[in-house]
């Protein structure tokens, strides 16, 4: 196998804080393979967005990288110094946040924040870094952009501000991509438009995407793999085909219940009982025990290690021939 | 209709002043500028029934919605519910009696509970309010049994709105709009702030009340998943018209607009079903200046002429000249 671009070893994040420590991450491990998109989906919580910031080093105290390891082509970046994880950051991993309002500076024209970003990690001219500016805003679908380059964000639609940023972000052809709940605040047909950008852009330039989000549909349309996250862990990896049709962990049957279709007729949505467990309160055992409808004494006490099972890679103790109770999952 | 609608909305309209100050428009030589949020917009609902109007931002539902429970005055038009009008001034006591029977929900729990209220006070408000009930032990018994309706335990009263969750502070909402024993609930987008494992309690427990008191409700929602899940007629609103109007299931199986029909191709595919997507292109038009005729024109594959020009009216259920001449075929999209 090639080596992958993303390269992520059981990666722990805690946030010291004065009632003690918190686990956001708790030993996470996957892979991003080169033009493969992954999809991490969760509910409020469970630790997505910060695996998103623990690649890119952008955990701010009090929160740090309690241990495990991240290594981008086979290079160690977690431990980086911040000046040179500075220019790993933004050359060979891009980023793309939820509010494009946010990830743009109003004061600056479009044209001065893309050649800005362009010159910084390339060495093209002023002139060269305006043409290759242009040709961004048009692969990203901006009408005219000769004529757009020179506006203001606030000119600019959410639909175009977020291709904008998706611009930015490709300035200079990042090996990886994190995308952090990139369509959240686009109504739908936008978000159809964006979702089918990001595909071709990851086909065509061969970049690896992490794509963060809860919207599940989001998911199903766009991601190769999937990793279902809860309380800080994977609860559930595998190609998104099997792990949307054919859900193994409970979590994540529950999650795939819960989501209301527009295919088939369901009088009442599949509900998971109570809510995810606050960070300082993780239950022992499988975080998911107290809300799991198939939860069993070793699940209490015992933390599942994830396990291949077929296609996937599921943390459940279900799964486990040696353990699991003989009436098995349904 | 065979049966005497509950709420019938007829014609509603409600304009915004977005003209510059007074002295800019006189040294600058500005017209007067009016924002068209919602702009004829009529609808019935049935007692017990769940009607949804659905549409992106900018499209006019939340402000139809907040005409419907009388929180925005219409320019023009009118909302009967239950015989009575909302509007007219001959009718005060009567309106007034059917203020407690109309209740809302709103999007966001954080915002619409009083943070430094505890919830027994918040859900016993329109008890209060309305002297429904005076003793109170009455009223404490009746909080705790509302409560205890809305999946919380009675104990809970006791707490203040930020030890909840999120999905639990939505409970809390629909608890207090039950307290007045409301009959129509406006929901405006009661889970888009939810994970979706809570948003399916809280769209199962709405359901279940339904079925328990007779509840009626008006469901805003840019969800097409949520609103195909929980309504039995919808409303499609593109630019504060109705573009399409049907019963739930005929709406998803046969969209007839083809603004309709560019939505549902919209919908991410959770089921991984493989159906075919057309792209989408464009976005919704300014609405200070709304293209002429048809607005949905500029984005519309079957736009002719007339379509530019003619605003198409409401007619068995969708407003597209396309549809009505024939020029585009009702089942083209099944």
């Amino acid at each position: 196998m090639t080596q992958p671009v993303l390269s992520v070893r059981d990666l722990r994040v805690e946030f010291v804080t004065r009632r003690g420590i918190l686990k956001a991450i708790d030993g996470i491990s996957f892979d991003i393979a080169k033009g493969e998109v992954l999809g991490v989906v969760g509910e409020s919580g469970a630790g997505k967005s910060v695996t998103g910031s623990a690649v890119i080093g952008l955990i701010d105290p009090p929160g740090r990288i309690a241990g495990g390891e991240v290594l981008l082509s086979g290079m160690r970046i977690d431990n980086l110094p911040p000046e040179e994880m500075r220019r790993v950051r933004g050359k060979r991993i891009g980023m793309i946040f939820q509010d494009p309002l946010t990830s743009l500076n109003p004061l600056y024209r479009v044209s001065e924040q893309l050649i800005e970003t362009i010159r910084t990690h390339t060495n093209l001219s002023a002139s060269g870094a305006r043409k290759r500016a242009i040709d961004l805003l048009a692969e990203v679908g901006i009408p005219a952009p000769e004529r757009r380059i020179d506006s203001y964000p606030h000119e600019f639609s959410g639909g175009m501000r977020q291709r904008v940023v998706i611009a930015l972000a490709l300035c200079a052809e990042p090996e990886l991509i994190i995308a952090d709940e990139p369509t959240t605040a686009l109504d739908v047909s936008v978000q159809a438009q964006i979702i089918s950008l990001l595909k071709r852009l990851g086909r065509e330039h061969g970049t690896a995407i992490m794509l963060v989000t809860h919207d599940m549909g989001v998911i199903a349309e766009t991601a190769d793999r999937v990793a279902v996250m809860y309380a800080g862990r994977i609860a559930e990896i595998g190609p998104v085909r099997d792990v949307v049709q054919n859900p193994l962990h409970p979590y994540a049957k529950g999650l795939m219940g819960a989501i209301p279709s527009l295919e088939s007729d369901t009088d009442r949505l599949v509900q998971i009982p109570g809510s995810m467990p606050r960070l300082s309160a993780i239950p022992p055992g499988c975080p998911f025990n107290p809300r799991c409808p198939y939860v069993f004494d070793r699940c209490r006490v015992e933390r599942p290690e994830p396990i291949q099972h077929s296609e996937h890679r599921v943390a459940c103790h279900l799964y486990d021939q040696s353990s699991a109770p003989s009436e098995a999952v349904a | 209709m065979t049966e005497r609608s509950y709420v019938e909305v007829k014609d509603l309209r409600r304009e915004f002043d977005v003209s510059k100050p007074w002295l800019n428009r006189v040294l600058e030589g500005g017209e007067k500028q009016y924002l068209k949020a919602v702009d004829g917009v009529s609808f019935s609902i049935a007692k017990g029934e769940t009607f949804a109007l659905v549409g992106e931002s900018g499209s006019g539902k939340s402000t139809v919605a907040r005409m419907v429970v009388g929180l925005l005055p219409p320019t023009n038009g009118e909302v009967v519910i239950d015989g009575v009008s909302m509007s007219s001034k001959a009718a005060l006591a009567e309106r007034q009696r059917l203020r407690r029977r109309i209740q809302m929900i709103f999007q966001d729990p954080y915002a619409s509970l009083n943070p430094r209220w505890q919830v027994d006070r918040i859900v016993a408000e329109p008890i209060r309010a309305f002297r429904l009930i005076e003793r109170e032990k009455e009223i404490t018994d009746r909080v705790g049994e509302l409560l205890t309706l809305v999946g919380l335990h009675p104990a809970d009263g006791k707490k203040y709105p930020h030890e909840f969750s999120g999905g639990q502070r939505q409970r809390v909402a629909i608890a207090r709009a039950l307290a007045s024993n409301a009959e129509f609930i406006v929901c405006d987008e009661p889970t888009s702030a939810l994970d979706v494992s809570v948003q399916a309690q809280i769209l199962n427990l709405m359901r279940d009340l339904q079925d328990r008191l007779g509840l009626t409700y008006l469901l805003i929602s840019h969800n097409l998943a949520v609103v195909r899940h929980m309504a039995s007629r919808i409303g499609v609103m593109y630019l504060g018209r109705i573009v399409e109007i049907s019963n739930g299931r005929e709406l998803f199986a046969h969209p007839k607009h083809p603004y309709t029909r560019m939505l549902l191709d919209a919908v991410p595919d959770v089921g991984m079903t493989g159906r075919q997507r057309i792209p989408v292109s464009g976005e919704i038009p300014n609405p200070i200046s709304p293209p002429s005729g048809c607005t949905f024109n500029p984005r519309c594959p079957f736009a002719n002429e007339r379509c530019r020009a003619e605003i198409p009216p409401l007619l068995g259920g969708v407003a597209c000249h396309a549809i009505h001449e024939g020029r585009l075929a009702v089942d083209a999209a099944a």
